[in-house]
């Protein structure tokens, strides 16, 4: 321990500025965050708010602020000089803002007749007006009733996206297990079982690590409309474990061959079939690749589009997360208030299992690409 | 535990060993039975039921996961019961059967089918011969995809390795490697759409929504531009979708450049210095020959990527406004226009791009397995 971490002192003390290497990080840090942080920002801003000053309002910043309104005197010459709050000038001049020397500006909204004239000051300000309404109206079942600002309650058609989120949930645990069962089975097979045609049902898994998935929609939608698998969650389930055995096998199969021998050997002795061996031998002491692998195909099946574009279709009630922010982005692609709410409830999940098991997605990565 | 050690060691004549496991025989039929029946009635449940989503959700992920199992198990207690030499002989399929059929279905035989409808015309009828090919080789659509692709590669692929490998050496030297590493990071794990609609609003027209205008905008007093819909510099709003990608990918690549870098012995970088070299000349001169084989690695991956790139460009442009690439123009050709034959020919192109890279990169592997 102790010469580990000398031995990185000294490597750090020869670097060039720490100072320029931490800043130039931290700015890359900050480039990284900020997309996601706008998108966090926004889905709690009001739609009033969000179409009228950007997230970074939030930031505090000088800006005019109004201080009170009053109702214009019928009796101010509009169309000549006039004078207001202590300020003089014309409709056009109040139209823009007239700024007094007290610090204070007077500002004309709406037109000649009917408008408002509101005494501004500039003031230290931070938009914190956040609420909770964009979540309620996408995750929302059928009809959720928005406050506008004039008070009013206006009744919106809501995202149902607590449908979608239970859809990506069925769709996306099975096709992660299923998988890995399968997977785990055959990688066995390969490892530590003697059959004719081994090698070559073993060379055709890894030759099928190539294939680009889109080579395959065509075809199995076709079988799925013969067999009416379109749409249903078997259907989807199956193609995942299609698309994601290569990888599992290949990585699985690395992962169990390299376990000691000598375990399976004793373990015939005593007259365990290979059953009994894989069950209460090979799947415990697997459990790292197994959890490795389990994270990547959970995150590749809960983000993936195209899969369940092609199988799932149009279907609402199967629909899944993706598909459902997909079509919101076509739908109502100027509502920013929905659509950063629902990309959060869409990233929410992912982003929780990505930070607790970290360590296991980092040891299958690179066991993924140094191997497989 | 199915396996009793009461069985024949030798397998006797067949109806001396039905009367002697007569029970036995009735519980290898009707477990199956029993097992299939489930199962069958577990789908139409699923595909018709109009139980609340929750059940629904529910009674489908255990019937979906119980139900590979359980057919394992039933297959294998099944193959218990035959004798020893049956059992060796059929045990290893019932192991690797399911995953070869699977993949068989899945993978091999719709390779062969697609490359089969390619040949065909729109309707997937008549053999048209290599027509569809040539089509994918001389309409405009297709040159415009071929171009993109190769720009989300020179510049999305380069760039994801370059902050990658920026961002390894940086976090390597810097107190808070863990924070850096993990915010770069994060963007794996979120969705092609999500980070779509995330980078949709950085390019929003409105200045008060996308930052970019609002700068743009602020420092220039021009009118806000629709950055990725801008035609008029085409084709470089393809770069406003390949930053997408590079926000995604470089998070993987600085994953693998940082463990690279770790494995370098601390005594050749010592010995260099010692020498006199400049940090520069250790970075190029010995840090980049020492990774070059995990360079070589992540680019491949990410030249993949990018050759199969399609949810990126799907939802925020739709692959309109010069922006498309071989896989939008593949789903655009076979869902949206219906054209079977033509769609099967751009995937077997897809395939055809793609399958050098991997053969590449699988034979690094090997390689590297041999240690």
């Amino acid at each position: 321990m102790a010469t580990a971490s000398s031995a990185k002192k000294i490597k750090k003390t020869s670097k060039l500025g720490p100072i320029l290497i931490n800043g130039s990080l931290l700015l890359l840090i900050l480039i990284w965050l900020l997309p996601t942080f706008a998108l966090l920002v926004s889905s709690f801003r009001t739609r009033f708010d969000i179409q009228t000053s950007g997230w970074w309002s939030i930031v505090p910043h000088r800006a005019w602020m109004t201080d009170r309104v009053i109702d214009p005197d019928p009796n101010w010459d509009r169309d000549g000089v006039m004078n207001i709050e202590g300020a003089q000038g014309t409709f056009e001049e109040f139209r823009n803002g007239i700024t007094l020397d007290n610090g204070t500006r007077v500002f004309w909204i709406g037109n000649k007749r009917i408008g408002k004239v509101e005494i501004q000051a500039y003031k230290w300000t931070s938009n914190f007006n956040f609420t909770l309404e964009n979540y309620g109206q996408v995750l929302g079942g059928k009809t959720f009733e928005v406050r506008q600002p004039d008070g009013t309650i206006k009744t919106e058609q809501a995202d149902n996206f607590v449908g979608a989120f239970l859809n990506s949930l069925t769709v996306t645990i099975p096709s992660t297990l299923i998988p890995i069962l399968i997977a785990a089975f055959a990688a066995y097979g390969f490892a530590w079982m003697r059959f004719s045609g081994r090698r070559v049902l073993f060379v055709m898994v890894v030759a099928l690590l190539v294939v680009p998935l889109q080579i395959a929609l065509v075809p199995i939608l076709q079988d799925y409309v013969r067999l009416n698998l379109n749409g249903t969650f078997l259907g989807i389930w199956l193609a995942h474990t299609g698309f994601g055995l290569p990888l599992a096998t290949y990585l699985l199969f690395n992962y169990i061959r390299g376990l000691p021998r000598d375990i399976l050997e004793s373990a015939f002795i005593d007259g365990a079939s290979h059953f009994t061996i894989f069950v209460r031998l090979i799947l415990p002491l697997s459990v790292p690749a197994l959890a490795s692998f389990a994270i990547f195909q959970f995150l590749w099946t809960w983000n993936d589009y195209l899969v369940a574009l092609i199988f799932i279709g149009a279907k609402p009630d199967v629909q899944v997360l993706t598909m459902r922010l997909a079509e919101m982005v076509g739908s109502r692609g100027n509502d920013w208030h929905l659509l950063t709410a629902g990309a959060f409830v869409s990233m929410v999940l992912p982003l929780v299992v990505f930070f607790s098991l970290q360590r296991f997605f980092v040891r299958g990565l690179l066991a993924g690409s140094v191997k497989g | 535990m199915q396996r009793s050690s009461e069985k024949p060691r030798q397998p006797g004549g067949p109806v001396q060993w039905l009367s002697v496991n007569a029970i036995g025989l009735f519980t290898a039929l009707a477990i199956p039975l029993a097992t299939f029946l489930v199962l069958y009635w577990g789908f139409f449940f699923l595909r018709d039921s109009d139980a609340p989503k929750i059940v629904i959700a529910i009674v489908a992920i255990v019937w979906g996961v119980g139900g590979v199992a359980a057919l394992y198990l039933v297959a294998n207690s099944l193959v218990d019961r035959l004798g020893d030499t049956w059992r060796a002989r059929i045990q290893p399929f019932i192991f690797v059967g399911p995953a070869v059929a699977i993949l068989l279905w899945y993978l091999a035989v719709p390779s062969l089918r697609t490359l089969w409808i390619s040949l065909l015309d729109r309707n997937g009828v008549d053999f048209v011969g290599l027509s569809n090919y040539i089509a994918v080789f001389t309409t405009r659509n297709m040159f415009t995809a071929f171009r993109n692709n190769i720009l989300w590669i020179l510049f999305g692929a380069t760039a994801s390795v370059i902050f990658g490998l920026l961002v390894a050496i940086l976090a390597d030297r810097s107190r808070f490697e863990n924070i850096a590493k993990s915010v770069i990071f994060m963007p794996m794990a979120i969705s092609m759409v999500g980070a779509g609609v995330i980078w949709n609003m950085m390019y929003e027209v409105n200045p008060n929504v996308g930052l970019l205008n609002a700068i743009y905008t602020g420092v220039t007093g021009n009118n806000p531009v629709a950055w990725k819909a801008a035609a008029e510099i085409a084709p470089w709003n393809n770069l406003f979708l390949i930053v997408v990608m590079v926000w995604l990918q470089s998070g993987f690549a600085m994953v693998l450049f940082s463990a690279a870098i770790k494995g370098i012995p601390g005594e050749i970088l010592e010995a260099g210095r010692v020498d006199g070299a400049t940090e520069i000349q250790v970075f190029f001169r010995i840090m980049i020959p020492y990774i070059m084989g995990t360079i070589i690695t992540v680019s491949t991956t990410i030249i993949i990527f990018s050759l199969k790139i399609f949810d990126v460009v799907q939802v925020m442009t739709g692959g309109q406004f010069g922006t498309q690439v071989i896989a939008t123009q593949y789903y655009r050709e076979y869902f949206t226009n219906q054209n079977a034959g033509f769609g099967s020919a751009i995937a077997i192109v897809l395939l055809i791009t793609v399958i050098p890279v991997m053969i590449y990169n699988l034979r690094q592997l090997n390689d590297q397995e041999a240690f």
